[in-house]
């Protein structure tokens, strides 16, 4: 959300983004949920019941515990335990802080990395575009699940390089649609005007060609952090990605797959949920910015 | 033309090369095959005959060349656990992929785009706001969950559709196909739909955005003010024009749908390439994930050429002189 | 009257034919149908359905006649088998001496093998063919186990097989045998399809046509056995035991396996060990897991009911050695160690560790059941008495390969047993030797000269009951020493629908010759 701070400069745009921001009640909704996700996610080792990383707290005598029932520790899990017994409700709030680090953070790191090089691609041209998008290509060209699977079985688990792998998977989004988008901002008038008052590159490039670029790189951008933290629980399904002693919430999923048949369904329902309510609300957000930002849908 | 078209083609020689090295030296760093493959209580003569057997007592920069000499003739390796050739294996489980890729795309756009078209053009209906955010939802459900899922009630509680497998198959080409059975549409009707999930969505918020902009279009408010009926204004004039950038984008998604198979693959134990290639790097049989990779790159390359190619003659303003 | 009949009879013909069928679901893959490519349980558990072997292992393991009907040792070093007269191969061809000799020829020679069955035709140095029914094997030096190790080869026909390679096994053309079934098509890696070999010189198999289905995830397998798709699995998921020990449609066929999860530990250094530190995370000049007592506190903090009963869900039993009761040199009246974490504390501070250390537990995450919960649950109980333990899962393709090369300060691993003390022995706890063959799977590195004198001693014994006394004295010796940290056997477990039956073995092999129709039906 900050960045559309830097959209201004023309005056009224952000204020009427957050006014039409507001204008749906969903959106909105999904802003005030993500905003209390990502406060309990901040919180959470003052508020969690438990510290579930601690494997001197957990004790597997109190493995699957239901729902609402009292454990070895004197400690009511409202949300059961999962087979080690960690106490899911703690374990959830734990993993949406992981979840989010890991979706936020790569996101940011691979928009950063991706928009510099988009951006230098459509404006040099020439042969430094060709070899940025070949690059492009060969990253686009490799299966994110695929890629993703053979980064981390090289580079072992671990949250640090979860982020590494997601990155590198996906900068190459961003570069391409800032590309795509700066390719045909080039060609508009203001930026030939700009170029014709030889103002210095770096002004063109970050003063007028990227602010305009921005709205589908803030689509992009939203839509990504929610799809990485879905690669990152596919990735912990897989039984790569975070290590087992710290659950990210693909992983509590993954740690009660096998118990859902069997009827101990809370071990993976209930961070299933909270995943799903996460990705929800920033997928709310990002489709309504996507609504107000498109300059097509303008009447 | 010519020449960009030359150019690219050699840019993707170039692509495929440095993507095999990078497999190559990818599956040397993640472990020995050897200690995978071997019998636990095998002897050191054992074990050094194996590595032989397999070509694996040459140093790296070896083994690579021998693999580039033999993939110039087309052969790309031995299995390791197969002993069959590697693009035989592949072959082999590629018309399973390939029906449930296409299988997951028809569902997608059977259902998404009229559930798109009608969010697109009743914006305000809640039935809209409700596709609308169920497709949110398509988008944010996570694949394997979901899969086990529609097994857990279709299979399982409800006793409709079978678990999990390939059904009975006939022979189309000389290629057998189980689309073509009772038997096999039941087997594949789950899969396809764990498949098509995310895609659904896709092509639901791709119709509804084309349908909603194209709406405000001159061409189309002027047709409506001629007085063309709402029919034929959105069959004809509407559609035409949302269904390029649907086909477009579902056309790019092929490439992720089959390499995404894998993780539906083996939930439903669809015997596909993406089962084969997730049992292949478990046992680091790298014959068979190099020209598995190789193929899909290969397969992308092409996609991705043909959407440049399409994209330049859609959009006038992007022009390949840009480019090359 | 005759027409009823008739009908009557058509409809007990059909419902015979709906149980004809066998549909049975494993869950490891099957990648070859050559018997002598890939020494693997699933290939083998194929191989067994197809092709015979000249000593046969019960599902408790214990030696059987196959295409052999006897054999003893008429010198020390010289083995002779009788073998089975009127025994034909599925495409009518006799199956005589000859066709032994040509058999344990190939086995050395298959292309690309990634892990062949040379290693046990190599005690043989030669071969004699007394007659059509009788076969020598004359050993460089007297080798008890023979009999045992021939009862991992499978017997092919020189004339048929004479130039089959690998392809034509798989294809099907060349999967021809003397076993209970003949194939009718293979998918590699999706079904194996046979029929009923009427012509079986042994016990004839329950089903006329056997449907062979490989879906290897767990949760996959367990639905199509619930869907009734399929009417046998193997390999059933612990968490599923509890529902449906107590659902009337399945029923549980169990045995304590052969494999033992144990714990591997570092003897190899004596300075440094990498994985362990103090408490504040400076590294330790000498390496703790060389005090015997550091050992035997790490396996008292170990509660292994808990991991048996609350982890493995009943599906494991805690181990005290490395085989299961009933097989060959079982050390007798030895339980497993008891929990006692009080214990465990005082041995540690007797050792010099009052405050404990720190220690990373590595392990698999894809390869035992429940093997990345195990070492959690380990963790939890070492860091109770004072060793504050990090615990790494990797899938095994990355652990096997940095195993082996002994990286590991501790780490949890299975073995799956042959039936016989000197096994777990000479692969896991004898110093590893590329001369002897010996502790191939020592990732340890333990080594103790007197345990490998002992071993080669008992090696050489023909006398059963003398090698047994000296194999329960060599195990108790590496026991005590805890040269490795028994954990517990798996128990092996197949569901099947109700009507079928299944004999659990001991070795994990899933045949279709197992399954029986139930009783009563």
């Amino acid at each position: 959300m900050s960045a559309t701070a830097a959209v201004p400069q023309v005056e009224t745009p952000f204020r009427r983004f957050v006014s039409e921001f507001c204008a749906s009640p969903l959106a909105v909704g999904g802003l005030v949920v993500f905003a209390i996700i990502a406060l309990v996610a901040i919180l959470a080792p003052w508020i969690a019941p438990q510290d579930p990383y601690d494997l001197a707290v957990l004790d597997i005598m109190d493995g699957r515990l239901e729902p609402g029932s009292v454990g070895g520790s004197g400690i009511t899990h409202w949300l059961g335990t999962d087979d080690q017994g960690r106490d899911m409700l703690s374990g959830i709030m734990y993993g949406l802080r992981i979840s989010l680090l890991v979706g936020v953070g790569s996101a940011l790191i691979a928009c950063l990395v991706g928009a510099s090089l988009g951006l230098l691609a459509a404006y040099a041209g020439g042969r430094t575009d060709t070899m940025i998008m070949r690059l492009v290509d060969l990253q686009l060209s490799f299966p994110t699940i695929l890629a993703a699977l053979m980064i981390l079985a090289f580079l072992g688990k671990g949250i640090f390089n979860v982020v590494i792998a997601l990155v590198i998977v996906e900068w190459a989004y961003y570069a391409r649609t800032v590309r795509g988008s700066a390719l045909v901002e080039r060609r508009r008038e203001y930026i030939e005007a700009a170029m014709c008052l030889a103002l210095p590159t770096r002004r063109i490039l970050f003063n007028h060609l990227l602010p305009n670029c921005l709205p589908p790189l803030i689509v992009v951008g939203t839509m990504q952090i929610a799809r990485a933290i879905a690669l990152e629980a596919t990735l912990s399904f897989l039984g790569l990605g975070v290590p087992i002693t710290e659950p990210s919430l693909g992983l509590l999923i993954a740690n009660g797959y096998e118990y859902m048949l069997s009827g101990k369904y809370w071990i993976s329902f209930y961070p299933g949920i909270a995943l799903l309510i996460t990705i929800v609300a920033i997928n709310l957000m990002g489709d309504q910015m996507r609504d107000v930002l498109n300059p097509r849908l303008k009447k | 033309m010519a020449l960009y078209l030359l150019r690219r083609l050699m840019q993707s020689g170039f692509v495929l090369v440095a993507m095999s090295l990078l497999v190559f030296l990818g599956v040397y760093a993640v472990g020995d095959p050897i200690e995978i493959l071997i019998s636990p209580d095998a002897d050191q003569i054992e074990k050094e005959r194996a590595i032989r057997a397999l070509g694996l007592d040459l140093p790296l920069w070896q083994q690579y060349l021998v693999f580039v000499g033999k993939a110039l003739q087309g052969d790309l390796g031995r299995s390791f656990v197969f002993n069959e050739p590697a693009i035989q294996l592949i072959l082999q489980r590629m018309p399973a992929t390939l029906e449930l890729a296409f299988g997951s795309m028809f569902l997608s756009i059977l259902i998404g785009l009229p559930l798109g078209l009608y969010a697109g053009l009743r914006p305000n209906r809640a039935l809209s706001k409700g596709i609308m955010a169920g497709s949110i939802l398509g988008f944010s459900l996570p694949t394997f969950w979901v899969g086990l899922m529609l097994i857990m009630v279709f299979a399982v509680q409800l006793g409709w559709l079978p678990s999990t497998g390939r059904g009975d198959t006939a022979l189309l080409f000389g290629i057998p196909w189980s689309f073509l059975t009772l038997d096999g549409l039941s087997h594949i009707l789950l899969p396809a739909i764990n498949l098509s999930l995310f895609k659904i969505s896709l092509v639901i918020r791709l119709t509804r955005a084309g349908v909603r902009e194209t709406m405000l279009m001159d061409y189309v408010k002027f047709a409506r003010a001629k007085g063309l009926s709402p029919f034929r204004v959105t069959f004809v004039h509407v559609f035409k024009n949302i269904m390029i950038p649907v086909v477009t984008v579902v056309g790019l998604e092929l490439g992720g749908t089959i390499a995404f198979s894998v993780v539906t693959e083996s939930v439903f134990a669809w015997p596909g390439m993406g089962k084969l290639i997730i049992d292949s790097i478990n046992v680091l049989d790298r014959p068979v994930i190099v020209a598995y990779l190789m193929m899909i790159v290969l397969m992308f390359i092409i996609i991705n050429l043909a959407v440049d190619i399409l994209y330049t003659v859609l959009d006038p303003r992007v022009r390949l002189e840009a480019k090359a | 009257m005759r027409l009823v009949l008739a009908a009557f009879g058509l409809a007990l013909s059909l419902a015979g034919a709906q149980a004809q069928t066998l549909t049975m679901a494993v869950g490891a893959p099957v990648t070859s149908l050559d018997p002598h490519f890939h020494q693997l349980s699933p290939n083998n558990a194929a191989a067994g359905m197809i092709f015979g072997k000249l000593v046969e292992d019960d599902a408790n393991g214990v030696l059987r006649p196959g295409l052999a009907l006897s054999w003893s040792a008429v010198a020390p070093d010289t083995w002779e088998f009788r073998l089975r007269p009127g025994v034909r191969f599925h495409n009518g061809n006799a199956f005589t001496a000859d066709d032994v000799a040509f058999t344990f020829a190939r086995i050395p020679q298959v292309p690309n093998s990634p892990s062949s069955f040379a290693g046990f035709v190599r005690p043989i140095i030669r071969i004699e063919v007394v007659d059509p029914l009788t076969i020598r094997f004359i050993t460089n030096g007297p080798y008890p186990l023979l009999p045992m190790d021939l009862s991992n080869l499978y017997i092919l026909d020189r004339e048929t097989h004479a130039n089959a390679t690998t392809e034509q096994f798989n294809s099907g053309a060349m999967a021809i045998g003397t076993g209970p079934f003949r194939l009718v098509r293979h998918a590699n890696g999706d079904r194996i399809e046979l029929e009923r070999n009427d012509g079986y010189h042994g016990e004839a198999p329950a089903f006329a046509r056997v449907v062979y289905r490989m879906i290897t995830n767990d949760s996959a397998r367990m639905a199509a056995l619930l869907a009734g798709d399929v009417d046998v699995i193997d390999q059933v998921p612990t968490a599923d035991l509890a529902r449906l020990r107590s659902d009337a449609r399945v029923s549980l066929s169990e045995i304590m396996g052969l494999r033992i999860i144990f714990l591997g530990l570092d003897h190899g250094r004596t300075d440094a060990s990498p994985f362990i530190t103090d408490n504040e995370g400076r590294p330790i000049a000498r390496n703790p897991l060389k005090d015997v007592r550091v050992r035997r506190a790490l396996s008292m903090a170990i509660d292994r009911n808990a991991i048996t009963s609350r982890v493995m869900e009943g599906s494991a039993t805690p181990a005290g050695q490395y085989l299961p009761p009933g097989t060959f040199a079982y050390v007798p009246d030895l339980a497993a160690q008891p929990h006692d974490p009080e214990g465990a504390r005082r041995l540690l501070a007797e050792a010099g560790f009052p405050q404990g250390f720190r220690i990373t537990l590595h392990g698999p995450n894809d390869r035992y059941p429940n093997d990345s919960r195990i070492i959690q649950a380990i963790g939890q109980m070492w860091t109770r008495v004072g060793i504050r333990t990090t615990v790494e899962a990797q899938t095994w393709s990355t652990f096997i390969g940095r195993a082996a090369r002994a990286e590991f300060s501790s780490f949890l691993v299975g073995w799956g047993n042959n039936p016989d003390g000197s096994h777990p022995l000479r692969n896991l706890i004898a110093c590893p030797s590329p001369e002897r063959g010996w502790g191939n799977s020592n990732r340890g590195r333990y080594c103790n000269e007197a345990l490998d004198q002992g071993l080669m001693a008992a090696m050489r014994e023909l006398d059963n009951g003398a090698r047994a006394a000296q194999l329960i004295a060599l195990q108790r010796l590496a026991l005590e020493d805890l040269a490795i940290i028994p954990l517990h056997n798996q128990t092996n477990i197949w569901a099947s629908r109700r009507g079928f039956t299944v004999t659990p073995r001991v070795d994990e092999l899933s045949m279709a010759q197992s399954v029986r129709p139930a009783a009563g039906r």
